[in-house]
């Protein structure tokens, strides 16, 4: 991403230039970058998602997109005022900042905070600057620790010294400097409870890693935080997810990127993590047939959509684990692993499963 | 001697006459409260006056007036200008139930079992004691009876109270009064709105109402012809049940059993007739009253299983499309008004024919939320109650109206502005009671009044697509107007521009392409641009959720 430019020399360039279309006798329009499948695409030597050079454009004199053209003008506008203030906004504030209705209409500008979002997202590819840089972050989530030494905001921080809870991860981790970090690798969890049993039975520290998890979606603040643990100490990273479809895309946007975020991918992608579990052969090896959770319609057209992503493709271990989900018609939790002992995860098959490497790609 | 229980019994048994049950059933016949029996007295009697007026071939003028004389009593008055009744006659034809001329006619009218005149008589009778009053001419120069009568109720038969020579102001015509008990009010089920609807159903009348208010309201005639005259036919043998067989047999003057079937059916010839008694095993030649009762149950069941072709169809008096428009043209005010006349059709040997019509727009209630009016007629008489028994509000409710621009909910009659009209025209109309107020579920009936709906359905939906589409437009040229001042205040704020000079641009581009931006509003695509220009636009796809 470029950074020749102060993102709010950005923003006044974007309005100049589309007041000078009107002033022309011109209805304004914005060239963006489409964000969806049909624009991305998997770029084999960095194996990574890549944004390709398909454009859209936004016309604001089309019925189709006039609110849409609105919105992201307006969310442009709280942007510039957030950074003349020096002020940083949640997006859920955005979203209440520029929420009302339009004056002589029934039209609510923003209904719902997905939509802001996006255009929150559109935003940072016409201005070639993440949010954060327009000074709009997303809500903290996720929690980690480990033999981890930082200092943040000037405060120095011991990830082994922070109780039950955890050090919680920041919306954006780029001003956190480590100062001593003493791991072995890092594992991420989709589940924060399994997190919270890793906590509670002291695995980071028997194990010398670090344990990293966030409930459901990987925030970009996590998967930075990943991609600078890696980058910077060389840590490889192990992911524990559902043995579900949800759980394979959970792995696949740490490790390649997002569809929606494919124009971050450089900031965020980290090809080198491997996918220690749950897998079928797990399920095999332990016994877990009898503790499995039946599939529903959707997770089957889901499965059928991610095993047709290209990065999914030509991957023969990960076509056998979705051909096994569909003749199982079955996901397992990793809570299913308590079914043989509360501690068996943490005692056995981590360290088994690390042990004899016994990962996906 | 100690009398057995039988014979205790025995002494308590004997013959009720009909009057005396209907004295206990009264709700069969639509006079369970004072609310409908005032209109199914108003019904009854304008049904008789249409029907006599059509068989002289008059156009009929009928004067009807609703009179509170206390709180809960009434007198009904209705006046035609039909051929009016011989002397002889009126007293069984007002005073004794089922005595008419239309029972064993197969012929489509009002009317059918000859028992509604006198069961609204015996209705005042009990609740007031009072007898009816009748008066009716029958040509020039003869005189006007006036009769007041009474039923005997155990013997079913006329009491006659007053017979006198009056004048009456007609030619020829009959007026009945009649004094109950009733409870008058206006709205859906009223006797206001029963004569709309049928003024409605019969454009072809002028009919003049003075109600209990002392309102007088006008139905003016807007059709100047009289409906085609329905044909009686011969029942066709498909309609026959066993009881109707055994009487027939006994009745007729054929001489013999092949005869008969010849004689007293349509389309049935000599070798059908043969057919069906040799598949019976019934000997063709014996005399039609000998026929017992299992052989005239294995005739029914031979009848069943012999082809023979449909009855003429000849015999119905449809509303008519445009005279149904007209009738409603004048009664609702609304923007849209489609019908459609269906070609006739059978259903167990009887034939029938159906009408729809749709009313859109204009007046009618402009709440979404509420479900739509359906009115029902069967040969043009309006049919206010038990609407969601009738096969008509089924098959409403069956009909996807979605399709047509109208929202339903399932299992619902569709919501908006829109009346549903459907009109069933038959010889014999399938009632599910004698109060005849919904008609029975047959399929082939249900069919035709689906098939009816749909066409009219397409009828409006295309009004409603333009009407729609052009509101939907001019509310998108609204929609620019009150987004340039938002939009002109995010530019303002990001580029440092006068906010009135970029809204006064602003709107000066929008009247300049006003028209390329309304024709634009199907293309609701995301147009593509490759920087390479080598690939054709498409359309965006949905993005992900998931990332």
């Amino acid at each position: 991403m470029a950074k020749k430019e102060k993102s709010g020399e950005k923003l006044r360039e974007l309005g100049n230039d589309l007041v000078k279309q009107i002033n022309k006798g011109k209805g304004p329009v914005i060239n963006l970058p489409v964000r969806a499948l049909s624009n991305v695409s998997f770029d084999k030597k960095s194996r990574t998602l890549v944004l390709g050079n398909k454009m859209a454009q936004r016309i604001f004199f089309n019925v189709a997109h006039a609110k849409k053209f609105l919105q992201t003008m307006e969310v442009a506008s709280v942007s510039k005022n957030l950074l003349k203030e020096g002020k940083h906004a949640s997006l859920r504030d955005v979203f209440y900042m520029i929420k009302r209705t339009i004056p002589g209409t029934k039209v609510n500008l923003v209904d719902d905070q997905s939509e802001s979002d996006s255009c929150i997202e559109d935003l940072e590819l016409i201005t070639e600057h993440s949010r954060e840089k327009l000074n709009m972050t997303a809500n903290k989530m996720g929690s980690v620790v480990g033999n981890v030494t930082i200092l943040d905001r000037g405060d120095t921080i011991q990830w082994n010294k922070m109780g039950s809870g955890g050090y919680s991860i920041p919306s954006t981790v780029e001003e956190i400097e480590f100062k001593k970090v003493n791991a072995k690798y890092v594992l991420y969890m989709e589940k924060a409870a399994v997190w919270e049993r890793l906590n509670e039975d002291r695995f980071w520290e028997k194990n010398k890693c670090i344990i990293i998890s966030s409930q459901g979606q990987t925030t970009r603040g996590i998967r930075r935080l990943l991609q600078r643990l890696y980058e910077e100490f060389r840590l490889p990273i192990y992911v524990l997810a559902d043995w579900d479809i949800y759980g394979a895309y959970i792995y696949s946007v740490i490790k390649y990127g997002s569809i929606a975020l494919a124009h971050m991918s450089e900031h965020m992608a980290i090809p080198t993590v491997k996918y220690l579990g749950i897998t079928y052969d797990d399920i095999e090896k332990y016994g877990l047939q009898k503790h499995l959770i039946k599939m529903k319609d959707t997770d089957k057209d889901r499965i059928k959509q991610v095993a047709s992503y290209e990065w999914f493709k030509d991957n023969k271990d990960w076509q056998r684990q979705f051909e096994m989900m569909k003749k199982l018609d079955a996901k397992a939790e990793i809570q299913a692993l308590s079914a043989r002992g509360i501690s068996f995860i943490t005692e056995k098959y981590l360290p088994e499963k690390i042990k004899n490497k016994e990962f996906i790609e | 001697m100690v009398k057995t229980k039988a014979e205790e019994l025995a002494l308590e048994q004997r013959e009720i006459s009909v009057a005396a049950f209907f004295e206990k059933n009264r709700h069969l016949l639509g006079f369970d409260n004072p609310l409908r029996a005032l209109s199914t007295t108003v019904k009854e009697l304008v049904d008789n006056s249409l029907d006599a007026c059509e068989e002289m071939k008059v156009l009929p003028e009928v004067k009807v007036e609703v009179r509170q004389v206390n709180e809960n009593r009434f007198v009904v008055s209705v006046q035609d200008n039909g051929p009016g009744i011989v002397k002889e006659q009126i007293p069984k034809v007002f005073a004794k139930l089922l005595y008419g001329s239309k029972f064993f006619r197969m012929q489509q009218g009002r009317g059918q079992q000859g028992i509604g005149v006198s069961a609204s008589v015996l209705y005042g009778q009990l609740t007031t004691g009072k007898p009816s009053k009748i008066i009716s001419k029958i040509g020039k120069g003869k005189p006007g009876h006036y009769y007041e009568l009474r039923i005997d109720i155990h013997k079913n038969e006329p009491e006659i109270v007053k017979d006198e020579i009056v004048n009456f102001e007609l030619d020829h015509g009959t007026k009945v009064e009649i004094e109950l008990e009733g409870k008058y009010q206006k709205g859906k089920q009223s006797v206001d709105e029963y004569l709309k609807q049928t003024a409605i159903a019969n454009p072809h009348l002028y009919l003049i109402y003075i109600n209990p208010l002392k309102e007088k309201i006008d139905f003016p005639r807007v059709v100047n012809n009289l409906p085609k005259e329905p044909k009686a036919i011969k029942p066709h043998p498909y309609g026959v049940e066993i009881g109707v067989l055994l009487r027939m047999l006994k009745g007729t003057k054929a001489k013999n059993l092949l005869g008969f079937f010849e004689k007293e059916f349509s389309r049935v010839s000599r070798n059908i007739a043969k057919e069906i008694c040799d598949k019976s095993k019934v000997d063709g030649n014996m005399k039609p009253q000998e026929v017992h009762h299992d052989q005239a149950e294995a005739l029914v069941n031979s009848i069943k299983n012999t082809k023979i072709s449909s009855p003429p169809l000849n015999c119905l008096s449809p509303i008519g499309e445009e005279a149904l428009l007209k009738g409603l043209q004048k009664e609702i005010k609304a923007d849209f008004y489609g019908a459609v006349t269906r070609r006739p059709s059978v259903y167990r040997g009887f034939p029938f024919q159906v009408e729809a019509a749709c009313v859109y727009g204009g007046e009618l209630n402009n709440n979404s939320e509420e479900l739509v009016r359906v009115m029902r007629f069967a040969n043009k008489v309006p049919l206010q109650y038990q609407q969601s028994a009738c096969a008509i509000t089924k098959s409403a409710i069956s009909t996807a109206w979605k399709n047509y621009g109208i929202s339903q909910s399932k299992g619902a009659l569709p919501t908006g502005p829109l009346v549903i009209v459907v009109h069933i025209a038959s010889v014999w109309v399938p009632f599910t009671s004698e109060a005849k107020e919904a008609i029975a579920h047959y399929p082939e009936i249900i069919k035709e009044i689906k098939l009816a709906l749909q066409e009219v359905g397409r009828k409006v939906g295309g009004y409603i697509r333009k009407t729609v589409k052009a509101r939907e437009q001019a509310e998108r040229a609204n929609l620019f107007e009150k987004y340039i001042p938002e939009l002109s205040g995010a530019l303002s704020n990001l580029s440092g521009e006068k906010k009135t000079k970029i809204e006064e641009n602003l709107n000066k581009v929008l009247k300049k392409s006003m028209k390329d931006i309304l024709a634009g509003v199907d293309k609701e695509i995301v147009e593509e641009v490759n920087n390479n220009n080598n690939e054709k636009p498409k359309k965006e796809e949905k993005q992900s959720k998931l990332r």
